[in-house]
């Protein structure tokens, strides 16, 4: 449905965009994550024909955006970070025009804005100004304006940025109920949104994609060490000593205690069969077993690791890492 | 062509929800009026002065052409100059502002739709300003009988003038994000445009000849004596090719640098 094929913007000396190829098939929801200023904006104004790629090539539903924008225009709906309202007209008025300029049959309309305010649910707000409409309904006309015309394609800015917990959740809810039918690209700074919605995440820093790849693989591949947290009744030294004894374990701290009960973080290697092995040690020496809990690298670690220059995993080399955790320690001394 | 009204129409209907249309309609109604008024109460004035002379011998005959529509058409381009900007000021500025361009620029709509659209759209304010300068003249018709010939050719220099002046207002309305920045260029530059051949009437440098050349206000004398001239027709053509051509060259260089 999307090729994008080895696509830079550049403005003036600025790189927005560096390089970057990948494609989304029909039914697809992909995420572009990453932190602002990354190029996702810039990617998405691209793929909408906003924007003429500096070079390389972009293609929707077959049609390249710059030698056939029309063509492409048509197959997307855009909902840019700020939804593009008119404040003077009314929901109704302002959906008509939108229905007007997407080339939609004069007949259709009225029957197309009632289905899109029924599947944003912003039927009551039909003949509200839209300068007085509520940040939430504000996003969902946004919404609605960006599927008047039932396209292929949805592209979506931060779709949830200012809206509070529940209308998140309910836009989230909104944009999954699409997926069937159109497919989705929408950006984000916020990982929850990801793995919430998305089928794939494409991780993007500095204009250019550091992963591409299912919520689920992206935690399991770039996972480190598991950790399980125990806590425990029983003799301190000897919990410790029983449970470092057991192989696959590489390392258990005491985490924090409250009387004779000590919260223990046991690090596990892979394999799955460990944290069973550890529970059945704890009970079988005969000590009070309260809770288990397994902690993974969540998607907030994960997208940390990759976009912040200090701490890539597997890349850069061991001699810089080593200085810069002395010059760490230093700094700690003097404090 | 259906792009370019459903655009127009969003452009004149939003003139009618926001103050514009009314602050415009409301001060050209009494600007012109005012001058409508002055010239006409010097006809009737005339006219009885020269009745009460019996007609005389020497007694330019009264035309209400002369002292009452012509001298009003005249001055209606200097309140145009005044109130344009107030229509084209927002046209793509606010756009601009407020984001929507990016909803028109992502619509499948060709440039020259969205520009077309917004000018027809200011065209049809301007018609509503026409049509309180038709009613100030239909009381000229009601109780004298002036020559109706001239009308048509009056109203295609008006939409002409307007025409020309609406297209340089639309194209500095997309230079900016800022409309008071728009209309203040626009004010300005259509004043210059007014005033060009001011200066040259006490010489005939080439210079001068061509400050008469481009002035606006040259351009509407010859429609006001209910004369078509071609070079007329040129300029106005041409001013409103050359204002909505930058227009589009200015929207293309929007996206190159967005």
């Amino acid at each position: 449905m999307i090729q994008v094929e080895r696509v830079s913007k550049r403005y003036g000396p600025k790189t927005a965009v560096n390089n970057i190829s990948f494609e989304v098939d029909r039914g697809e929801i992909v995420g572009f994550l990453g932190p602002n200023g990354a190029g996702k904006t810039t990617t998405m104004r691209i793929l909408t024909g906003f924007l003429p790629p500096t070079s390389g090539t972009a293609k929707v539903g077959g049609f390249d955006v710059v030698e056939n924008p029309i063509e492409v225009k048509r197959r997307i709906g855009y909902l840019p970070e700020a939804p593009p309202l008119y404040p003077e007209m009314e929901v109704a008025d302002y959906l008509r025009f939108v229905a007007g300029i997407k080339g939609i049959p004069k007949k259709d309309i009225p029957r197309r804005i009632d289905s899109v305010l029924e599947r944003t649910a912003s039927a009551d707000v039909r003949d509200t100004i839209v300068g007085k409409l509520s940040k939430g309904y504000r996003q969902r006309v946004g919404l609605a304006q960006a599927l008047i015309h039932d396209p292929e394609v949805l592209v979506l800015d931060e779709p949830t940025s200012g809206l509070d917990p529940k209308q998140i959740i309910e836009a989230r809810g909104l944009i999954r109920s699409l997926a069937g039918d159109h497919t989705i690209i929408l950006s984000t700074h916020i990982l929850p949104e990801v793995s919430s919605t998305c089928s794939r995440v494409i991780i993007i820093d500095e204009g250019r994609i550091e992963a591409s790849d299912t919520p689920e693989n992206l935690t399991a591949q770039l996972q480190g060490p598991h950790s399980i947290l125990l806590d425990v009744e029983g003799p301190e030294s000897a919990v410790q000593a029983r449970l470092e004894s057991e192989p696959g374990v590489r390392q258990v701290s005491r985490e924090s205690a409250r009387g004779d009960r000590v919260v223990w973080r046991v690090e596990v290697g892979k394999d799955g069969a460990i944290p069973r092995r550890v529970a059945d040690v704890v009970v079988t020496s005969g000590w009070g077993l309260y809770s288990m809990q397994p902690v993974g690298l969540s998607l907030e670690d994960i997208f940390l690791q990759l976009t912040s220059d200090e701490q890539e995993p597997g890349r850069g080399d061991d001699a810089p890492a080593a200085e810069e955790a002395a010059a760490v320690e230093e700094e700690a001394q003097d404090a | 062509m259906r792009n370019i009204w459903t655009l127009a129409m969003r452009e004149f209907k939003v003139y009618f929800t926001s103050p514009i249309a009314y602050i415009v309609l409301a001060a050209f109604a009494v600007i012109f009026g005012h001058f409508f008024t002055t010239s006409l109460a010097f006809f009737l004035h005339y006219s009885a002065s020269v009745a009460a002379q019996g007609g005389g011998m020497g007694a330019p005959s009264l035309n209400v052409h002369q002292i009452v529509i012509e001298p009003s058409l005249g001055n209606l381009g200097i309140v145009l100059v005044f109130l344009m900007p107030m229509i084209t000021m927002r046209l793509f500025a606010e756009e601009k502002r407020s984001g929507t361009i990016e909803l028109l620029l992502t619509s499948p709509l060709q440039d020259y739709h969205i520009i077309a659209g917004k000018w027809v759209g200011a065209l049809l304010l301007y018609a509503c300003l026409l049509a309180i300068v038709a009613a100030n003249f239909s009381v000229l018709f009601v109780y004298t009988t002036p020559d109706w010939k001239p009308v048509p050719v009056w109203l295609l220099g008006l939409l002409l003038m307007g025409g020309s002046m609406i297209a340089i207002g639309t194209f500095i309305s997309t230079l900016t994000k800022n409309q008071i920045v728009a209309g203040v260029l626009t004010f300005f530059s259509l004043l210059m445009l007014w005033l060009l051949n001011w200066f040259s009437s006490y010489e005939t440098s080439t210079f001068s000849r061509l400050c008469e050349y481009l002035a606006i206000s040259a351009h509407f004398e010859q429609f006001n004596k209910g004369v078509i001239e071609l070079k007329d027709l040129v300029y106005h053509l041409s001013a409103i090719s050359l204002g909505l051509f930058l227009a589009k060259r200015s929207l293309e260089a929007l996206r190159w640098k967005a």
